[in-house]
This record gives C-alpha cells, structure tokens and sequence, in this order.
C-alpha cells in the first residue's frame, strides 16, 4: 500500500498542458499507471486520442522517449523496443534498467492492433502492455468497437426506430491476454487508485508479457459529465461491470469485491449512450444486460475459487 | 432514395445515396478520416433497404468482407483513406484475381503513412493502380463535386459488375467534405447494372470461362447459394477455378483479366472538357483539384488567354488516346495541378512526349491548389 503522499512525490511521465478533454479518462490511466514502473520507461503509443493530444508538434507531453508508428503496430513496436534493449545489454552496451510499456485504445487493442499484440504476449516480451478502454473510436468520432458494450449507442451503431445499439457483447480481452499464459494480466478503476497502483507494480515486476486493461471514461462518447470521470469508473466496479482481478500464472484474484453489488443501471443511466435504454419497451435488453454482468460476475468468482 | 428535390449533401453523403441507388445491399469498413462519415450512413441507411453494415476489426477484414458478400451475390462497398487503402491492398489484388465485383471508395488525405489525418491531398493515385502486387488493370474514376460522387458511384458499381472487377472510387478530401446544394433526382433514374449470372447448366458452369452473356471475355458470375459449386482462389487459376502451375493456362487468365480492362480504354475513359477548341494551354486535372483548374481557365479566358480545361474523370486505365490528341494542337504546354509530387503527370509527359511542355504545378502539405496558382502558371506558359 502506498499513500497518496508518497504517489505524488513520483515525478510525472505524462506532463500537464496536453490537448485532451477536459474528463478524459486516458491521461489519468497513463499517470497512475506510470508511478508504478519505478525505473526509467520507453513508452510505445498506439494512434489514438492519446497519441494525438500528447504529441502535438513542436510540443510532447512525455518526459520519457516514445515511440508512434501506425495504428494496429504498437504490440509489434513495443517488441521490438524491448528485443533491442535486450540486445543492447548483452552486447554490454546498456546496463540500467529500463522499463517497457504501450498505450493503446480500446480500437486498438482489441481490433487492429489485436494480432500484433498477440504475437507480443506470445513471445513474451519483457513489457506491459496498457489498454486504456474507453468503448469505442472516441479519436475518429466514436465509432463501435469489439470493447463497446451492448447496447450503447454510437455512429455506426446509431439507435433509431429499429436499432437499439449495439447488439454484441463485449470482448473479453483481459481474459484472451490471459489466455496467452502470460506472467500477469489484470483489470484496473483509476477509481480504486491504490489496487491500481499495486497491479501496475506487479505488472513491471512481472519478468515478462503483462496486460493491463483500464477502464477511461470518455465524456463525449459516453455523453455524461466530464467531472464524473471517476464517479463513472467506481460505478463500473460496484455494479461489477467492470470486475478488478488479476491472473497471476493462470491464478484469478478477484481484488475487489463490492459490499453491495448495485444493479448495473447505476452505471447506464447516467450515460446518454444508454439513454433509449430507458425508454418503454427496452426492458428487456436491460435484464439481458443484467444478467450478462451476473452471468460473467459469478464466472469470474468461480474462477476465483478454483484457482485456490 | 427518400427524399427528392434541392439538398444540402456532403460528399461523402452522396457516394452513400449513388451507392444505394447503385443497389449497394452490403459495407463492410472500418472508422478512418475522412471516409467515416461513409461508414457512419451506411449503418443507418443499410439496414433500412434490407442491406448489411458490418463494422470489421480493422481494413484488411473489411476488404475481405466485401468479397465475401460480393461472392455471395450483394453489391458490396468499403471506404477508406491513406493507412487503410494500403491495408486493403492484398485483398483488392485478391478481388482483381479472382474477378469479384466490388467498389472501394478512398478518400485521400495527406501521406504517407498517417500524415495529416484532416487534410485534403492526391497522394494515392498511383497507389490506387499499382498498390496491389502483380499484372493487373484496375478502374479508377475520380469525383470533383458532390453530384459527381453520386453519379459516379453508381458507374464505379455499374463498371464493376459488368467487368467482374474491383473499381475504386478515387475522391478525395476536399470532395468527400464539401457540401454543395444537390438534386440527385435530377440525374434522372441512371441506368444500373447487374453482373450476368450463368444460364448453363449447373454441373458445366464454369466461374472463369468464356462469358455466356453481353461480353464474351468476362465470364458470369453466380453467387454463393445458388447451387453452383465453383472454387475462388488467389491462385493463378483454370477455366473451373482450380489451381494451376500450367504456364499456357496461367498465361491466359492473367492475359484475360488485364485485357478485359485494357482493351476497354476508350470506352471508360470518362472526361470534362471546358474551352478546349482553340486552347493554347490545356491544364490536366481532376478531383477537388478540377475545381481550382475551372476557375483558372475562366478567369485566364476573361483576360483574353487561350486556356482549355481537360478534367479527367477515368483515371485509370489512363485515357490514352484523348490524352494523345493534345498532341496534334501546337499547345504552348499543358499544365498538370495534383496536391502530390507529381504522379499524373508522368503517364501525361509520356504520351505528350515532346510536343509541348508538361509542367507539373504540385502541393502536398494540406493546402489545396487555389485558382491564382494554376492563373499563374497558364500566364507563366504563355
């Protein structure tokens, strides 16, 4: 456990004055994240409103070297960041330790940049790998994306007479990365700081390929108020929409358990992607929704069990 | 179409509506400035006319969706900029193979690579003829107003489906987000075209034989469901579809699929004339690009210079022979405006050759080219 005092003691990776919104859930991600790295990091960025707002030239937002190439590289990038480090030391040319990590967006992620991120956690790369989640394209305009939850509403998922948003479930990719057979994957609130901060130590710690998806409320995707950026995030995880756990070498460990499990229209009805939601006759897409949150809550927790 | 009379579109909107008229059942796409809003009204457009809108995971998914539903009888579309279209490349030169009908629509922004995301630019006009590996022709027809990304979308289908070809709509930025006051009606009902379908027997159907309907090199296509069981490969490929390492009848497949194209030159070359019977100095353009040269040449004509417009609009193949005829007028130069380094104006030099110069006149930093720059050049020529 770390207090707060110590936490803001830690110089910032991710300096103040960059161009995202007011409320954005990304920027606050990477600094939380970041304090956990200990070392000097390499960050890698996938294209994204990260990668955009931090970088605009002649101006960076980063106190560390970071690299962008295209949108669906930054697994393949960061590896190779990794790979040469790691070739530099043997060949005696680098001796401190440095860290390795990568940002990217929910498209990113767990669309186009999902091959190349496989191959990462695959090989193992000594690095870890940040999604920062906030369900949708919000750089291009908020388009649907594998990590959009049902029924939400975006641009080409539009609700009208017919459509009631998104009709797939979400991608599960903290348990796909998992899957891999990785050292360490976990899931993480900026809300519950503290668990963040632990997870993010234990995931540059981890002597290999970690994954670490993060929750980011987006304002204008999300259409609720930027000041409720955290309120949203600690909804997510009392309604277990958004259960905090991790996977140590296959092991889950459900790191939060709500006292009070809340139904998960705490967390939709503040949201205006959500709003038709409410309207007469959707009942029953909110039970569907519901109980896909029971349904994956009580896996996780059986999961939990037997991994003991 | 719902609504008739005056509108205010956007260019990207009108490819939609020409796409729809074009009987457009199925996009596949993946979000990309400045193509998204394409995607965007295609998902609440398709699904009202029985169509489908599938979002992918990322361009090359989205190509290869296209094919599939192509394949399986539906006109099918994606869009896209810069970064995706070269995505999409291995799968365009799949389409080109094994001869799927479908239109792939690049909104062009600055490059290369992911360049400036929110500027207009030409960059891609070579990428759209030799992005894919190997021999192959490929159409590629370029808008330059709203009206025109509606007519011309329901040509790049109709193209499509009577060559059994991939066609690309080669628009760019300044085209795709322009909004002009348009009447689709008042293109009138614009013929459509649909791809022939085999009337043989189903057990001698044969998806890359002789054509059995209007033209005899472009075979019918059936689609998947049908009943006809035919095999579509990326490999260079026989009369029935299967594999081959037969030079002779490899040979004749490649030879076929770019003939069939080649040997229709004069035919799809589509092009704009403004003021060319007694010009002196022709400007080439096409695109957002077009709009510029129009404005130049009226105003170079209004100061008594002798200056003719030649917008293309078939880009590829490369309208040889209209191009050859500048030739023959004693022109004191033709003028070449692209927002690139130059890439159209080198089959242009090739076939003007030494009868007159060609000036290349080029930006490629986001700004378009502004009337005053091509006035210049003109009055530079004379």
């Amino acid at each position: 456990m770390a207090s707060l005092k110590e936490l803001s003691a830690v110089p910032e990776v991710l300096a103040s004055g960059h161009r995202l919104c007011a409320g954005c859930g990304a920027p606050i991600v990477v600094r939380q994240i970041l304090r956990g790295a200990k070392a000097p990091v390499v960050v890698t960025n996938a294209t994204g409103c990260l990668e955009v707002s931090t970088s605009v030239y002649p101006y960076s937002s980063w106190n560390s070297p970071w690299v962008h190439t295209a949108f669906e590289c930054a697994g393949a990038t960061a590896s190779g960041v990794e790979a040469a480090y790691r070739s530099l030391k043997k060949q005696g040319k680098v001796d401190k330790e440095i860290k390795f990590v990568a940002f990217g967006g929910d498209g990113g992620t767990y669309d186009i940049g999902f091959q190349a991120l496989s191959g990462a956690m695959e090989r193992n790369h000594n690095l870890v790998y940040v999604c920062y989640d906030n369900g949708a394209y919000m750089n291009t305009g908020i388009q649907r994306s594998s990590a959009t939850p049902k029924g939400a509403d975006t641009t080409t998922s539009p609700v009208g007479k017919v459509s009631t948003g998104k009709r797939e479930n979400r991608k599960d990719l903290t348990k796909i990365m998992a899957a891999h057979g990785i050292p360490y994957a976990a899931q993480v609130s900026p809300a519950h700081w503290n668990d963040l901060y632990q997870k993010a130590e234990k995931a540059f710690s981890a002597g290999g390929a970690a994954f670490i998806n993060a929750i980011a409320p987006c304002p204008r995707g999300w259409r609720c108020d930027s000041k409720d950026t955290i309120e949203m995030c600690r909804l997510a995880v009392d309604t277990c929409f958004w259960p905090l756990y991790e996977i140590v070498e296959g092991k889950v460990r459900v790191t939060y358990k709500p006292r009070v499990k809340r139904p998960v229209v705490d967390f939709l009805k503040p949201q205006g992607r959500f709003r038709h939601l409410f309207q007469p006759g959707n009942e029953g897409l909110l039970e569907e929704i519901q109980k896909d949150v029971d349904r994956n809550w009580e896996r996780l927790l059986a999961e939990e069990a037997l991994s003991n | 179409m719902n609504e008739t009379g005056p509108r205010l579109l956007q260019g990207n909107e009108a490819c939609v509506e020409g796409a729809l008229a074009a009987g457009l059942r199925f996009f596949a796409g993946y979000p990309i400035t400045p193509s998204t809003e394409i995607a965007e009204i295609c998902s609440l457009r398709l699904p009202q006319v029985g169509g489908t809108f599938l979002q992918m995971e990322d361009e090359i998914a989205s190509m290869a969706a296209v094919c599939g539903a192509s394949l399986a009888g539906a006109k099918a579309m994606t869009a896209t900029s810069g970064p995706g279209f070269s995505l999409k490349q291995e799968n365009l030169g799949f389409a080109a193979q094994a001869e799927i009908p479908c239109v792939v629509v690049d909104v062009q922004r600055v490059g290369p690579s992911t360049g400036m995301p929110t500027s207009p630019a030409q960059g891609d006009v070579m990428q759209a003829r030799w992005g894919t590996h190997g021999d192959h022709e490929i159409v590629v027809l370029s808008p330059s107003s709203v009206m025109e990304a509606y007519t011309l979308t329901i040509t790049a289908f109709n193209i499509a489906e009577e060559l059994r070809t991939p066609v690309v709509l080669l628009m760019d930025e300044i085209v795709g987000h322009l909004r002009e006051k348009v009447t689709l009606d008042a293109a009138g009902k614009l013929p459509v075209v649909d791809r022939d379908k085999p009337s043989c027997p189903k057990e001698l159907y044969k998806p890359y034989g002789p054509g059995q309907g209007r033209l005899t090199d472009v075979p019918p296509l059936a689609a998947f469901g049908e009943g006809y069981r035919f095999h579509v490969t990326g490999l260079t490929h026989g009369e029935d579809g299967s594999p081959t390492n037969n030079p002779k009848v490899g040979e004749r497949q490649i030879l076929r699929i770019v003939q069939k194209i080649a040997s229709r030159r004069d035919e799809l070359a589509r092009f704009e004339e403004i003021s060319m019977e007694d010009a002196e100095v022709v400007v080439v353009a096409y695109g957002g690009t077009a709009r510029s040269a129009k404005k130049a040449v009226r105003d170079a004509r209004a100061e008594g210079i002798k200056a003719g417009l030649l917008r293309v609009i078939t880009l590829w193949p490369f309208p040889e022979t209209r191009v050859a005829k500048l030739r023959e007028m004693g022109l004191k130069a033709v003028i070449v405006p692209e927002m690139n380094m130059g890439q159209y104006v080198l089959p242009v030099k090739r076939v003007i050759g030494d009868a007159c110069p060609v000036i290349p006149l080029n930006k490629v930093a986001g700004q378009f080219i502004e009337p005053k720059d091509i006035l210049e050049a003109i009055k530079g020529a004379m």
